[in-house]
């Protein structure tokens, strides 16, 4: 692989496991917390409803999860083309 | 020991801590002075930029805004922390593998322009220049309402506190004394949590005692939503906002942080891409300690607010009550003259109590403009934070410490802000525009003469507030929402983006926010009054209308974009290099 055809790869697995972390965010956030927030009320999580849990706590949990995954999954695409220092 | 005793030994000592650090930080080079060196760890980073966001708005206002919100105060929860996700995945680690000093630095190189540099300059500025205003004034009343001097006198100092950090140690000395900063507000936050959370729900861990059960075996947030429904409010847990302005607003917030630049900055201080990452985690980790918190603050402040003083005889409410009314942020007036307190839906008085100075009949101070709603109890949002640890009857040292950790939360966050202010005005203007030859001691002065500069006209803000400034705080997320973010993100994900279509989307974005704002929020004075939320555009309400003017961003940019021609082949490859995260060296000069 040339350089350029490497970076153009890496580039593309980044670009994917993007799409796929920031759907997850979309989806704990503007849909559990917010579009389908009244149907989830009807399920109970403990004390919370949940669609209000995951617009007060469950999302936040999630952003914190997702970016440590995306920090982990980064440092292994950056050793499998060599771009970690 | 009295609070008061127990307030002075813990700013004291503080306050020692954070000069300490200030002058053993002190700043030589202007690397040092405006990415402190770029030699920050991870772990140090993501304090301080913990430090460095959650102002005295998220320490005092935030929760007690909730109470009264409920559900709609989500907004502030998912919208301040789910920013960190796409400055995590989508901003952070491309720009510091740039690896200049500023955000306009980037727009300027990337968009091979001045004229793009100094737009994302003079935006900068607006969301900067908004925001401390409002931080400020923040400073003066915590310091005034802890240390019992007029709230004037309070900005004064912080001006002064601030300046020694600001002047001495550059982004260095902040970096490092917002580490102790944050330590200091996150315990000071979490202390009283975990004792109320343990009276009322007996369980510690505050995030789980606020979906727990209280005496009786009834769950706490169901007891609150009885509370509410039966006093006429709506259920807590569902709010009143529309699900499209909840959305707009939700964005608007996550769009705006990432796209604030003091925010930004912060990741041009750690040493490599990698870095940059994992500090945005951490950052957004110990955010989530308070944001997680908050909520349940919220809840348990607000239960004990309604059973505290509805219904009950006014002339056996406890000495806190009377406390705050002395300030007077709480009031009551007898509308039906039973004696008792009567806290139900709607305004106890038009606006902010007005007092007459005289005493009722029950010892109450009486107001002049109570109207005909049968609420008879007006309370201020602020002071649920500050009140909470003395209606759970807590130590007095564990009230001292929130007066410790509400003077944290605001040192750091204003000192953050104006030295980006001073950043953009002596890197970005003199050192970029006016004058490229200046030297490097030359510009270090620059930057600070500009910090002092800054310094001055945010106190002249905070000591006579024009009445806008507080609208428009919450407005700076629309403005950074509506000017840079896009012009990043295009800037690093679509190659093709040239000059013309980021400069036209930067001027349509914030001029559309800027006029919106205007229109329905703040007026012009003495031309404009703003106009009713009848009139908003899609039900969108001025705080949620970043989203809007970002998306009318990013068509503007793209279609001008692909009308005009392809950014030339050098700047193609830095959009190439910046795309790959090794041999990002240090943050430099050009």
């Amino acid at each position: 692989m040339t350089d350029k055809q490497k970076a153009t790869a890496y580039w593309k697995e980044n670009l994917r496991y993007l799409v796929i972390l920031l759907t997850i965010w979309f989806v704990v956030s503007y849909g559990a917390g917010i579009l389908f927030k009244d149907a989830l009320n009807s399920i109970r999580l403990g004390g919370f409803k949940l669609g209000f849990w995951f617009a007060q706590q469950g999302s936040i949990y999630v952003f914190v999860i997702l970016i440590f995954v995306y920090v982990r999954l980064m440092n292994k695409l950056d050793k499998k083309y060599g771009y970690d220092e | 020991m009295s609070v008061q005793v127990w307030t002075w030994i813990l700013v004291a000592v503080t306050f020692g801590l954070y000069f300490g650090i200030a002058i053993w930080a002190r700043a030589g080079s202007t690397k040092e002075f405006y990415v402190a060196g770029g030699g920050v760890s991870p772990l140090a980073n993501g304090m301080a930029t913990a430090a460095d966001w959650m102002s005295a708005a998220s320490f005092i206002s935030m929760a007690g805004l909730i109470s009264f919100m409920g559900y709609d105060g989500s907004v502030f929860l998912m919208g301040w922390t789910g920013g960190y996700v796409l400055l995590a995945l989508l901003l952070a680690p491309y720009l510091r593998k740039f690896g200049k000093f500023t955000v306009p630095d980037f727009i300027g190189d990337r968009y091979y322009s001045n004229t793009a540099r100094t737009v994302a300059v003079i935006c900068a500025l607006i969301v900067s220049f908004t925001y401390v205003a409002g931080q400020m004034r923040g400073v003066g009343i915590v310091f005034s309402q802890f240390l019992q001097v007029p709230i004037n006198i309070g900005v004064i100092i912080g001006m002064g506190v601030v300046l020694v950090f600001a002047f001495l140690g550059g982004m260095k000395g902040i970096t490092y004394t917002q580490v102790a900063q944050y330590c200091v507000l996150i315990f000071a936050f979490m202390v009283p949590a975990f004792f109320i959370s343990m009276q009322m729900t007996g369980n510690p861990i505050p995030q789980l005692g606020m979906g727990g059960k209280v005496e009786g075996g009834e769950y706490l947030l169901d007891t609150l939503d009885k509370l509410h429904t039966d006093l006429g409010f709506n259920e807590y847990t569902s709010g009143t906002k529309t699900t499209w302005d909840v959305f707009a607003i939700t964005l608007a917030l996550m769009v705006g942080t990432a796209g604030l630049p003091h925010v930004i900055v912060r990741f041009f201080t750690v040493p490599k891409v990698k870095d940059a990452r994992k500090s945005a985690g951490l950052a957004l980790l110990f955010i989530a300690i308070l944001y997680t918190t908050a909520p349940a603050i919220a809840v348990f402040a607000r239960t004990n607010l309604i059973e505290t003083v509805n219904e009950k005889e006014y002339a056996e409410i406890p000495a806190w009550f009377k406390n705050w009314e002395n300030t007077g942020l709480l009031a009551w007036t007898d509308k039906n003259a039973d004696g008792k307190i009567q806290y139900v839906k709607g305004d106890a008085v038009a606006g902010k109590p007005a007092f007459t100075g005289e005493r009722g009949s029950h010892g109450e101070r009486l107001v002049s403009n109570a109207n005909d709603s049968a609420n008879e109890l007006y309370v201020d949002r602020d002071i649920m934070v500050l009140a909470n640890p003395e209606i759970a009857n807590l130590p007095n040292w564990v009230i001292a410490l929130v007066a410790a950790g509400g003077l944290a939360a605001a040192l750091s966050t204003a000192a953050g802000l104006l030295l980006v202010i001073s950043t953009s005005i002596s890197h970005d203007l003199i050192k970029k525009q006016i004058n490229p030859n200046i030297s490097e001691k030359g510009e270090l002065w620059a930057a600070r003469m500009a910090i002092l500069v800054a310094i001055v006209i945010a106190g002249l803000f905070g000591i006579y507030p024009p009445g806008f400034v507080a609208a428009v705080v919450a407005l700076a997320f629309g403005l950074a929402a509506a000017s840079f973010f896009p012009a990043i993100i295009l800037g690093i994900f679509d190659k093709r983006m040239n000059k013309q279509g980021a400069i036209a989307g930067m001027i349509v974005g914030i001029t559309l926010m800027l006029f919106y704002m205007i229109r329905y929020k703040t007026g012009l004075i003495g031309v404009m009054e703003p106009r009713p939320a009848s009139e908003w555009w899609f039900g969108t309400s001025p705080e949620g209308f970043g989203t809007v003017a970002m998306i009318v961003n990013v068509v503007v940019s793209f279609v001008v974009s692909r009308a005009t021609a392809a950014p030339p082949e050098s700047v193609q490859e830095i959009v190439e290099n910046i795309r790959i995260p090794s041999g990002a060296g240090e943050a430099t000069h050009h």
